[in-house]
C-alpha cells in the first residue's frame, strides 16, 4: 500500500498533511502519536471509509480488514456466527464458515464461548472476537485502530502476544496504529511519529531487533531511545508553550 | 426457587391491582344500583347468557379476525414502508407527512369514509383498522431503521457486507426491539377501532353486540362485552406478541438475566 503526499480536510479543519507512507507486503507499520494528531483518521483513509483530499492512496493488497478500537460487533448474533460474519458476506457455505470460525475462535484463545452472546463476553474477550473476525477473511492487509486502548496492562499484553503470532509471524502485512510508544516498538518493523496539527510524519524509526528479543527490559530502553530525539519528545512529551498556542 | 418467589410475587402484585379494580366495581354497583352500574357478577352472568344462546363464540371470532387481519396488513405494509422511510432520507420526507396526516384521521371519520366505500360489513372494518394502525408500526420502523449504529455501518463498509446480508444481520434485529413497542401499541388500536367499526357497520361481533345491548338498555350486556374484548386483547398481546418477542430477541433475554 502506498500512499503518496496525502492529505485529509474535514469541513475547515486540516486533519493530515504530505503524509508519505507505504506499508509492503508482511511488514508490519505503526503509526504512533498523541492524542488528536489524525493517527485515526490516517487508518479511515487507507480503510477507504473517507475520501482524501489531495495526493493518492493505491492498496495492492488482496484483502483488508479492520479492527477498531471498539470491538464492533452484532450485538443480536451469537460469538461464531460474528466472526463469520466477513465470510458470510462473501457468499461462504455456513458450514463452511463456521468450521473456520471455530477454529480462529480457538486460537484466540476463546474456546467454550461460541454460543456467547457479546454482552455476556469481557471487553477483552471482545476485541479478541474483533481480532478473529479479521483473520476470518484471509486478509493480507490488517489494519488495527489502537485495538488495545481499553484493556489493562496485563490484558494489553496477552493481546499483543496474540497479534505477534498470528499477524506479525505470519507474515500478515499490518498498519497498527497506537499512542502508546513501547506497544509500537514491540510489534513493530518500522516506527512512524506523526504529530502536530494538521498531522505530519515527524520521524520515522526502523526496529531490527528481532521479536523474540524484544524484551521489557528493551523496549523501556527503545523507547527512551526514541524519545532523545528532540522531534519525538517534542510531539509527546507535556510542552506548555505548544498547549498555549 | 428465589425465582419462584419472583414469579409468585409478581403474579400476585398483578393481581392485586386486578382485584383492587374488581372491588372498586363492586362498590360502585352496590352505590349506585345494578342498572346503572352493573357489578362483575352481572357481566360474568351477562356472558354466561350470551355463551348459552351461541352468541358467544361467533362475535369473538368475528372480531379477532377483523382485528388481527387489519392489524397484520398494517404492520406488514408499516414495517416495509418505515424500513425503505428509514433507510432514504428523501423517501422519509416524503412519507413523514402522509404519516402525519392518516394519524391526525379520528378513527370515526375513516368508518364512515369506509362504511361509503366497501359498504357496511367486515372490509369496512378491517379497512379502519389497517388506516388507524398503519402509521404507528410505520414509525417504530423508520426510527429503527433511522439509529442503526453509525460504526456497525461502518464495520459493514470494511468488510464488504452486501446490501441482503446487511438488511438481516444489521437492520432487521435492530429494526425488532422498535417495532415491537409499536406492535403492540397498535394491537391495543386495532381491538378498539375494531369494535368500533363493527358497532357501525356490520351485524355481528362485539360491537355489534354493543349495538345491541345499547337498543336494550342491556347496561350489563354492554358490560360484558367490555370485558371479553379486554380478555381478548390479553391473550392476544401476552399470548402472542411477547412470546414472539421473546424468541426473536434471545440477546436480550440473556442481558436481563445476566443483569438480575
Amino acid at each position: 500500500m502506498n500512499l503518496d503526499n496525502v492529505s485529509l480536510e474535514l469541513g475547515p479543519n486540516k486533519i493530515l498533511e504530505a503524509i508519505n507512507l507505504s506499508v509492503q507486503p508482511g511488514e508490519s507499520v505503526c503509526p504512533v502519536g498523541p492524542s488528536g494528531c489524525g493517527k485515526t483518521s490516517l487508518l479511515r483513509l487507507a480503510a477507504g471509509l473517507v475520501d482524501i483530499s489531495g495526493g493518492s492512496v493505491e492498496n495492492h493488497f488482496a484483502c483488508t480488514a479492520a479492527v477498531f478500537q471498539e470491538p464492533r460487533l452484532l450485538p443480536w448474533r451469537r460469538m461464531l456466527d460474528n466472526i463469520a460474519l466477513g465470510l458470510k458476506a462473501r457468499g461462504v457455505p455456513r458450514k463452511e464458515r463456521l468450521d473456520k470460525a471455530l477454529e480462529l475462535a480457538d486460537s484466540v484463545g476463546l474456546a467454550d464461548k461460541y454460543t456467547l452472546f457479546p454482552h455476556e463476553l469481557s471487553g477483552g474477550m471482545q476485541q479478541r472476537v474483533a481480532l478473529a473476525r479479521a483473520l476470518a477473511v484471509g486478509a493480507d492487509l490488517l489494519l488495527l485502530d489502537e485495538p488495545f486502548s481499553a484493556l489493562d496492562v496485563g490484558l494489553r499484553n496477552e493481546a499483543q502476544e496474540l497479534v505477534q503470532h498470528l499477524v506479525v509471524d505470519r507474515g500478515i502485512a499490518s498498519l497498527l496504529v497506537t499512542h502508546d510508544l513501547t506497544e509500537a516498538l514491540r510489534l513493530a518493523h518500522r516506527v512512524v511519529v506523526i504529530s502536530g496539527s494538521p498531522g505530519r510524519i515527524v520521524y520515522e524509526h526502523r526496529v531490527d531487533e528481532p521479536f523474540a528479543g524484544r524484551t521489557q527490559a528493551w523496549l523501556y530502553e527503545a523507547a527512551a531511545h526514541l524519545l532523545r530525539q528532540p522531534v519525538v519528545s517534542e510531539s509527546f512529551l507535556y510542552n506548555p508553550k505548544l498547549e498555549m498556542a | 426457587m428465589s425465582s419462584l418467589i419472583r414469579t409468585v410475587l409478581s403474579w400476585g402484585g398483578s393481581l392485586t391491582g386486578i382485584l383492587l379494580f374488581v372491588a372498586i366495581w363492586e362498590w360502585g354497583s352496590l352505590n349506585y344500583g345494578s342498572f346503572l352500574l352493573p357489578g362483575p357478577r352481572d357481566a360474568l352472568a351477562s356472558i354466561h347468557g350470551f355463551w348459552q344462546q351461541g352468541e358467544l363464540w361467533g362475535a369473538v371470532w368475528a372480531t379477532t379476525w377483523r382485528a388481527m387481519t387489519g392489524f397484520a396488513l398494517a404492520a406488514l405494509a408499516g414495517l416495509v414502508l418505515g424500513l425503505m422511510a428509514g433507510l432514504s432520507h428523501t423517501l422519509g420526507r416524503a412519507l413523514e407527512p402522509v404519516s402525519t396526516v392518516l394519524l391526525g384521521i379520528p378513527p370515526i371519520a375513516w368508518i364512515v369514509l369506509a362504511i361509503l366505500w366497501f359498504g357496511s360489513g367486515s372490509m369496512a372494518a378491517i379497512y379502519t383498522v389497517a388506516a388507524t394502525t398503519l402509521p404507528v408500526t410505520f414509525a417504530g420502523a423508520q426510527i429503527g431503521a433511522r439509529t442503526l449504529d453509525k460504526r456497525l455501518q461502518e464495520m459493514g463498509d470494511v468488510y464488504r457486507v452486501p446490501g441482503w446480508i446487511r438488511l438481516w444481520d444489521f437492520y432487521l434485529p435492530h429494526i425488532v426491539s422498535y417495532v415491537f413497542p409499536a406492535l403492540i401499541t397498535a394491537l391495543g388500536v386495532a381491538w378498539k377501532v375494531t369494535v368500533m367499526a363493527e358497532l357501525f357497520a356490520t351485524e355481528e361481533g362485539v360491537g355489534a353486540g354493543l349495538a345491541m345491548a345499547r337498543v336494550n338498555l342491556d347496561t350489563a350486556g354492554a358490560m360484558a362485552w367490555i370485558m371479553v374484548v379486554v380478555a381478548l386483547l390479553l391473550i392476544a398481546e401476552h399470548g402472542f406478541l411477547r412470546p414472539l418477542q421473546k424468541k426473536m430477541e434471545p440477546w436480550r433475554q440473556g442481558a436481563s438475566q445476566a443483569k438480575s
